[in-house]
């Protein structure tokens, strides 16, 4: 046996677990005959567990401050600080979102073994986006977690609304996939390299020349598209009021979080790790997209009644706020600031996967039977039924709007640091405007719980819990006000992964 | 250590009252809250009997290391100008919890817990000096605040939580803007150090005009102040209390934590603005009130009106316009506070705020009316209350930098009288109005001890102002010593 070659491929450890794990519970699923699936699902959190042991033994290997990077299958695929940190984080958020979702799953008759495996397969397309190295291992990553999306997106194949939704995500995805290919290929052209570390170093090579910087100029707006359509960024945005409304709300909250981890984590390997001689033209673009994401998000946001489509714009306004810290990096040229701004960015990302899966948890936790809770309406009085999901919902709302003492004020905080210290001032004042435009619909849902009395049709009793979703709800709530209290650890942790890059 | 007790102690009190349970425990949350409030003012007592009023820097200082990333610490420290509004506000939050003990029948729990976060979280703005620590509880006042009105409020109260967060969230933000800048500017977030930093003429008037909107809106300054009546009128009595008395000052506060010290140049360049919009606020509000058929509503205005003498003793850089505005939001803490208070007594008993509806409530309540009389008194500034030196010794520092604008700002000692006396007279005097007010009892027990303890305070301070005045000397000499060095 040739144990060099195994221990050179054992950094990606945690995608081998989840590979083998994923396709043992297909069959354990295809064999059981349980309509509750506790086989299933207790499978998935073991092997979710696995993959948390294998890369903690990653990042036990890759030295004291997890500094070592590990490049492997001939420059396809890395393993650094940031792709652990966000792995970790996808992995809380998937099996987070399997709790949450059990309950609702069964009322539904929808605990079936594709959700689960569809899942895994899904994060494994995270994964392998987030450790991409190469033009051809992000697409490959890209388009795993999409088609596993796409079809989780229409599980309900009853809903007209879910199909539908699944139908616009397919289209406009493949177009996005389509742009992004088209971008890759142009780069490709014009550096003759795939690997992104080769790229970048041929276009630090190339820099001044004419013909080529006009080629590339053109890769890079099909980039961007491309990562803004995964982002969902405006003018980009269109399909993530309808897929977030339309589809099952565990779906939503499995695309509202990990997938914005993955395609963050693919803006900053193009971008940062690919093209960053080329910052000076990506920036700007992401300038505009920013300003827009925030507008249309946050002004559209007010005239939602479904807190379903209000999370999806208010997705686009937090969207549109990340990139100020991508777009801070490099300031004429100078790249002092850039592990700074980005790592901003980073914090960002994993802050708002924190409040959007808690957010979706508490429409999961209202909804029943034949009942979806995803109405604003349905809030009504909550503090009167029960003021400690009431408070918890308080905070993650007044987080999302980026309130002190939450967490959502230190991620605001550091992107307008950021934004300010790259001399984007007016960048950030228009931010902050746009985010008190925001502030307001946030605040509906407070005035909705606090203030207003039950109408009649509601029922007083909160549906029945299982004690782990009371609890795993409770734990994500607080760590809005945790984090929020002493951001210093994370905030840290980020600027390390960057930096480790 | 002092002043981390002081923001905490109240906090964990408030929270200690949440975690109680429903109303069903009410008893036991209101006497956890008192003990909670009042543990909290004892803790402050030692800041003012152990303060040294020679030394004008801070005292009580302590400083831990909060996210080294940005150079932001959990700095606190009090100087002459703020140790004042800490005692201030941990004594009117006793009074508060005391008010709504028998007032306040429904979540229970909930509003003492709102008053007590709330109570920690405003001691927490005055102590704070380091610039984020400063913005993270100047912003976090505002959530608890929105559910006090929201909640406990009158039939309008949504519309009045509304507005009064997003007005003072879209001047806090700018704040941010600018708070940002001056770190970028100067690696670091501690005020202090920013009082030293170098800054060109327009730079100080891009942040002047950032800071502004925060600190206007939340004095209120005209013409940003037409959140105030609003929010006044629908809050309950105890809302209206800490908003009158605390929360309108934090406005002042930043003014010459801030701007004053950091921006000197700009602060003298746009001093006539500053001076203009005080001054409207002083005359034009003042006839605004007169006018008011809203009892709460007449004394919003009359809180506008006063708060623009305060704005315009900071900018006429003087010792005695900036003592004497101080002096002024101390005594405006008592007065408005017990003005709210009196309002709140009818109003629990005729369920009414309208002037219209009152009228001979002397017959039925003679304890009530000649307390009321002493607070309309200071309230227009009678000499002998605490209403008077303020006001006097802005009036005296106006004079000093210009004659019509003492004569302007002296109009407010004729139109407060107007106002608050003209209202005086219809709702206590008179024959009684209807049947309603013929079957009015007298003060309670609880009631006396809130307004009494507020009289006292009042003539006090009126009587022998020295040991208010005396504690701010120092630093308020050595902030003016600031605002005449030029940074540019």
């Amino acid at each position: 046996m040739n144990w060099t070659l195994i221990v050179d491929h054992l950094p990606a450890l945690p995608e081998m677990v989840l590979l083998a794990g994923a396709s043992a519970l297909m069959i354990v699923d295809a064999r059981s005959k349980d309509p509750q699936r506790r086989a299933t699902y207790i499978g998935a959190q073991l092997v979710l567990a696995a993959c948390l042991l294998a890369t903690g033994f990653v990042l036990w290997g890759s030295g004291a401050e997890g500094e070592r990077r590990f490049v492997l299958f001939d420059g396809l695929f890395v393993a650094d600080l940031m792709g652990h940190v966000l792995k970790l984080v996808c992995y809380a958020a998937v099996s987070t979102a399997l709790v949450y979702s059990r309950r609702y799953l069964l009322e539904r008759g929808l605990m079936r073994g594709e959700f689960v495996t569809l899942l895994l397969f899904s994060l494994l397309g995270m994964m392998v986006m987030i450790s991409a190295n190469s033009l051809l291992t992000v697409y490959l990553g890209l388009e795993l977690m999409s088609l596993c999306l796409y079809a989780m997106v229409a599980l309900d194949r009853d809903s007209p609304l879910a199909t539908e939704a699944a139908m616009k995500y397919f289209v406009l995805g493949a177009l996005a996939s389509g742009l992004l290919l088209y971008g890759m290929s142009m780069i490709y052209g014009a550096t003759g390299a795939l690997n992104l570390n080769d790229i970048a170093l041929r276009l630090a090579v190339m820099a001044g020349n004419a013909s080529d910087r006009h080629f590339l100029a053109f890769g890079v707006v099909f980039v961007v598209a491309g990562i803004a359509f995964k982002l969902g960024v405006a003018p980009f945005h269109m399909w993530i009021p309808d897929v977030y409304h339309g589809a099952p709300t565990p779906v939503t909250l499995v695309v509202g979080s990990g997938p914005k981890l993955a395609a963050f984590a693919m803006a900053v390997r193009l971008l940062v790790n690919g093209l960053l001689p080329l910052a000076q033209d990506w920036q700007l673009m992401l300038a505009l997209l920013a300003v827009l994401s925030m507008a249309i998000g946050n002004i559209t946001a007010i005239a939602q009644t479904n807190i379903k489509r209000m999370l999806a714009y208010s997705a686009i306004a937090n969207m549109g706020f990340l990139l100020l810290g991508l777009l801070s990096g490099v300031v004429g040229g100078n790249l002092r600031s850039a592990p700074d701004a980005y790592s901003t960015a980073l914090f960002y990302a994993i802050t708002y996967a924190i409040m959007s899966v808690g957010a979706f948890g508490m429409v999961l936790l209202l909804s029943r039977a034949g009942f979806e809770a995803d109405k604003l309406e349905d809030f009504r009085g909550l503090n009167r039924r029960s003021p400690w999901y009431a408070f918890l919902m308080m905070l993650l709302m007044l987080s999302l709007a980026g309130l002190p003492p939450t967490v959502g004020f230190y991620a605001k905080l550091a992107v307008l640091q950021s934004a300010v210290a790259a001399g984007q001032v007016w960048l950030a004042v228009a931010a902050v405007v746009l985010s008190l435009i925001g502030a307001f619909y946030y605040l509906r849902v407070v005035k909705l719980m606090y203030f207003d009395e039950m109408s009649d049709s509601q029922v007083a009793a909160l549906p029945e819990t299982g004690m782990d979703v009371r609890v795993l709800l409770s734990l994500n709530g607080l760590a809005i006000l945790f984090f929020g209290l002493f951001p210093y650890p994370l905030l840290n942790l980020c600027l390390k992964a960057i930096e480790a890059l | 250590m002092l002043l981390s007790l002081a923001i905490w102690v109240p906090i964990v009190a408030g929270l200690a009252v949440l975690a109680v349970g429903g109303d069903e425990r009410a008893p036991l949350q209101r006497q956890l809250a008192l003990i909670g409030a009042v543990v909290g003012f004892v803790v402050t007592i030692p800041l003012y009997t152990q303060f040294q009023p020679a030394n004008a820097g801070m005292q009580f200082e302590q400083l831990v290391q909060w996210i080294p990333r940005f150079g932001i610490n959990y700095h606190l420290g009090v100087d002459g100008i703020s140790v004042l509004f800490i005692l201030l506000n941990s004594f009117i939050t006793i009074l508060v919890v005391i008010a709504g003990w028998t007032v306040v029948e429904s979540r229970v729990g909930q509003y003492y817990a709102s008053f007590l976060v709330l109570s920690g979280l405003l001691n927490g703005v005055f102590a704070a000096l380091d610039a984020v620590l400063f913005y993270v509880f100047f912003e976090a006042t505002l959530i608890p605040m929105f559910i006090i009105i929201g909640v406990w409020g009158g039939p309008n109260r949504v519309y009045a939580a509304v507005k009064f967060f997003l007005y003072t969230l879209f001047g806090s933000l700018l704040m941010l803007v600018a708070l940002l800048y001056l770190y970028g500017r100067s690696g670091s977030f501690a005020i202090l150090d920013w009082h030293q930093l170098p800054l060109t003429l327009s730079e100080q008037k891009w942040l002047f005009f950032g800071l502004l909107f925060a600190f206007a809106v939340k004095v209120p300054m005209w013409p940003v102040h037409t959140w105030l009546p609003d929010a006044h009128t629908e809050a309950p009595t105890g809302g209206s209390v800490v908003l009158a008395a605390i929360l309108l000052k934090l406005g002042a506060y930043g003014f010459i934590r801030f701007t004053l010290p950091i921006l000197p140049d700009a602060s003298r360049e746009l001093a006539w603005l500053m001076i203009a919009a005080s001054l409207i606020a002083v005359v034009y509000i003042g006839f605004v009130a007169l006018v008011q058929a809203d009892m709460k509503r007449l004394i919003a205005y009359s809180s506008i009106s006063h708060m623009g003498f305060v704005t315009l003793g900071f900018f006429v850089f003087n010792a005695y316009g900036v003592e004497g505005a101080l002096v002024q939001m101390i005594s405006h803490g008592f007065v408005s506070a017990a003005m709210f208070f009196c309002v709140g007594v009818v109003y629990d008993r005729m369920h009414t705020r309208m002037i219209a509806d009152y009228g001979g409530v002397v017959n039925t309540m003679p304890k009530f009316a000649a307390l009321m009389m002493l607070f309309s008194m200071a309230n227009s500034g009678l000499p002998g209350t605490s209403g008077f030196v303020g006001e006097f010794m802005v009036i005296m520092g106006a004079m000093q930098a210009s004659f019509w604008l003492a004569f302007l700002a002296a109009t407010t000692l004729v139109l407060g009288a107007a106002y608050t006396l003209w209202m005086y007279k219809r709702v206590i005097f008179g024959a009684v109005a209807n049947a309603q007010v013929s079957s009015l009892k007298d003060l309670n027990s609880n009631e006396v001890i809130v307004l009494g303890a507020l009289a006292v305070a009042v003539l006090a301070m009126g009587i022998y102002p020295l040991p208010f005045t005396e504690v701010m000397h120092a630093s308020v000499d050595e902030l003016l010593r600031h605002v005449a060095l030029t940074k540019i």
